[in-house]
């Protein structure tokens, strides 16, 4: 579809090393640098066990947990818009355009403004827990509900699902405003930043729950690469394949609305990056599922990282949302490849 | 690279002799950066957060950012040796891993009422060893806020006023009872028109209009961003209230204004000189 760098089969393989030793190369970087100056000497030795107790705090408690959310939010967000755009055919599909987002921020909003109703009947331990837990239930309900409303005879319909997942937004925004409307100025500030996202935001039990299901549903979703392949024919065609269409829409559906959901409670809503992941990927290796899922994956997480570097370093000590930074690069991409669609079209 | 240096120096030179004070302190809150500033302890603050802008040497400090969304490792690169935090301040995991750094936080009580800003001053002079500075403090400021209160209680008209913190999606929000602006225009003497709403919430234009203000009252910031005090004032909701028929506003800078910090005395005295000059002058405020 978008112009060949290289459909060549002989450069693929290179690009994704290449695209492999960036991730990686971000998340050295991401365990190196940071407002506090940690030579790389000391980072070594901190991670052997042998730092002061404040390096071993940096490296261990800050630094870490972040590049593991960080790896989890570009692996669940890219793999899982590379799926939503192969299945629902639609290059402007991302985890947001089915709700799923949507769904994950009204339940993360409801307990910011609502929470305090009910926080003094729970048990102690599970406050923490309450907005991860509700975010993980708003996308899990919104993705059941939108799938449920577009199945009718046993089949799935994909404009119905677009669709249902627009209302969903519209839906979830309205009880958002709703939420925004009756929250104290404090709460309206903590919902703010919220759904501006943050890697930071976070502690290790969190993050270990984002990534164990993100990296949990990632090889369901890997499998599906010759599935998605055969849904660019057409799904009358890759039934007729004999493909189990209505098994792989539910299986995508599924890994996706849990591994979204696990990053998004943890991290916030991130922009973008379920949008221009997958682009870009195609855009280097082409459609082939195949390679542009992983390509997909790493190119995530190379953007997430970025971001989040560049929000630790930009101005500390204090620290951006990361939501900023991923817009700023997904911003102008998105229009970019708008104005380039609509050339081709009127070409 | 001098920088780190003399903070190398200067650590170095405080840590010689065991000393039990901090000698970096980090602040997250407008309001105890000016007592840790008035308890003469100013040098040595090497973070600050959004909120802190008085006195005019914060400007020089480093900047933490947003109270409630603090960098853990952004306060750990200035090396502090105690975090005085707002009680709201967070995320709660920033904090913990603050903690495990081995950094002392100080969670301040939170001030409902302005009596309780002594109690502030206290927890503050303990956390940074200038327990019996802030002693001495504490009690001049209950003094101050006493005489301050007692002739502003004397003065003959109670304007009936209404604050208004910003406009928010085209409704302005008011403040209501609970709220640090209801606590002033009470000391202050006058009457707020928007004691039955609670906390800071959106009013109706017609609300607005049966409230009949006579004085609005805004913060500096706020009202500059809304591109001057006359624009508010020339809104259809409040040009038809007494306050815009008379054209009367008072603005203050918010800190001073709602801070709840040791300024507080001199903040109730200028609104009340504000809202009825020629009284609180022969009151002697």
């Amino acid at each position: 579809m978008e112009a060949a760098l290289a459909h060549n089969a002989g450069w693929r393989l290179p690009l994704l090393g290449l695209m492999a030793l960036m991730a990686g190369g971000l998340a050295l970087a991401g365990l190196a640098l940071g407002p506090v100056e940690i030579p790389p000497g000391r980072v070594i030795a901190t991670l052997m066990g042998q730092g002061t107790p404040v390096e071993t705090a940096i490296i261990w408690q800050i630094r870490l947990p972040r590049i593991l959310l960080g790896v989890a939010v570009g692996t669940a967000l890219a793999l899982s818009g590379a799926s939503l755009q192969g299945l629902l055919r639609n290059p402007l599909a991302d985890p947001g355009l089915i709700g799923v987002t949507g769904g994950a921020s009204l339940g993360a909003v409801a307990v910011i403004v609502l929470g305090g109703l009910v926080a003094g009947s729970l048990p102690a331990w599970l406050l923490p827990w309450l907005l991860p837990l509700a975010a993980f239930l708003g996308a899990g309900i919104v993705i059941t509900f939108v799938f449920a409303l577009a199945r009718s005879a046993g089949e799935t319909s994909v404009a119905t699902l677009i669709l249902a997942g627009v209302a969903v937004n519209a839906i979830a925004g309205a009880a958002i405003g709703a939420m925004v409307y009756i929250s104290t100025d404090d709460q309206l500030r903590d919902l703010t930043f919220w759904t501006m996202g943050a890697l930071g935001g976070s502690g290790w039990s969190l993050v270990a729950a984002a990534s164990l299901l993100t990296f949990a549903t990632a090889p369901v979703l890997f499998r599906q690469s010759r599935a998605l392949d055969l849904f660019q024919l057409g799904e009358r065609a890759a039934f007729h394949a004999g493909l189990d269409v209505e098994g792989v829409k539910r299986q995508i559906a599924i890994a996706t609305a849990l591994a979204v959901g696990a990053v998004t409670a943890a991290a916030g809503p991130i922009g973008f990056i379920g949008l221009v992941a997958p682009h870009l990927a195609r855009l280097a290796l082409g459609p082939r599922h195949v390679v542009l899922l992983p390509a997909s994956v790493l190119l995530g997480i190379c953007l997430v990282l970025a971001a989040d570097l560049a929000v630790r370093l930009a101005v500390p000590p204090a620290e951006p949302p990361i939501g900023l930074a991923t817009s700023l690069i997904g911003g102008p991409f998105f229009l970019w490849l708008l104005i380039r669609t609509r050339g081709r079209t009127h070409a | 690279m001098i920088r780190r240096l003399i903070l190398a120096l200067t650590v170095s030179l405080t840590a010689l002799p065991v000393l039990a004070e901090p000698s970096r302190i980090v602040v997250a809150g407008g309001d105890l950066t000016e007592i840790v500033f008035a308890l003469g302890a100013g040098e040595r603050v090497v973070g600050v957060d959004q909120t802190s802008s008085f006195p005019a040497e914060t400007a020089e400090i480093a900047q933490i950012g947003y109270v409630r969304r603090l960098s853990s490792e952004g306060v750990l690169s200035l090396a502090p040796d105690l975090v005085i935090a707002a009680h709201d301040a967070g995320p709660d995991v920033a904090m913990e891993q603050l903690e495990a750094a081995g950094v002392t936080i100080a969670k301040a009580p939170a001030a409902t009422t302005a009596a309780d800003i002594s109690e502030k001053i206290r927890f503050v002079g303990a956390a940074i060893g200038a327990a019996e500075k802030a002693e001495d403090m504490a009690a001049a400021f209950t003094e101050d806020l006493a005489a301050v209160t007692a002739k502003t209680a004397q003065l003959p008209n109670k304007p009936r006023l209404m604050f208004i913190l910003a406009i928010r999606n085209g409704a302005p929000l008011i403040g209501g009872s609970g709220t640090s602006a209801d606590e002033m225009i009470r000391l202050a003497g006058g009457v707020n028109v928007a004691a039955e709403i609670d906390g800071y919430k959106p009013m109706s234009q017609e609300a607005i209009l049966s409230a009949a203000p006579e004085v609005i009252v805004m913060m500096e910031q706020h009202a500059t961003r809304m591109g001057g005090v006359e624009e508010v004032l020339s809104r259809p909701e409040i040009a038809l209230t007494p306050a815009g028929q008379n054209a009367r506003a008072v603005t203050m800078d918010g800190m001073l204004l709602l801070g709840f910090g040791p300024r507080t005395p001199a903040a109730v005295a200028e609104l009340a000189r504000a809202l009825q000059p020629e009284a609180a002058k022969a009151a002697g405020l």
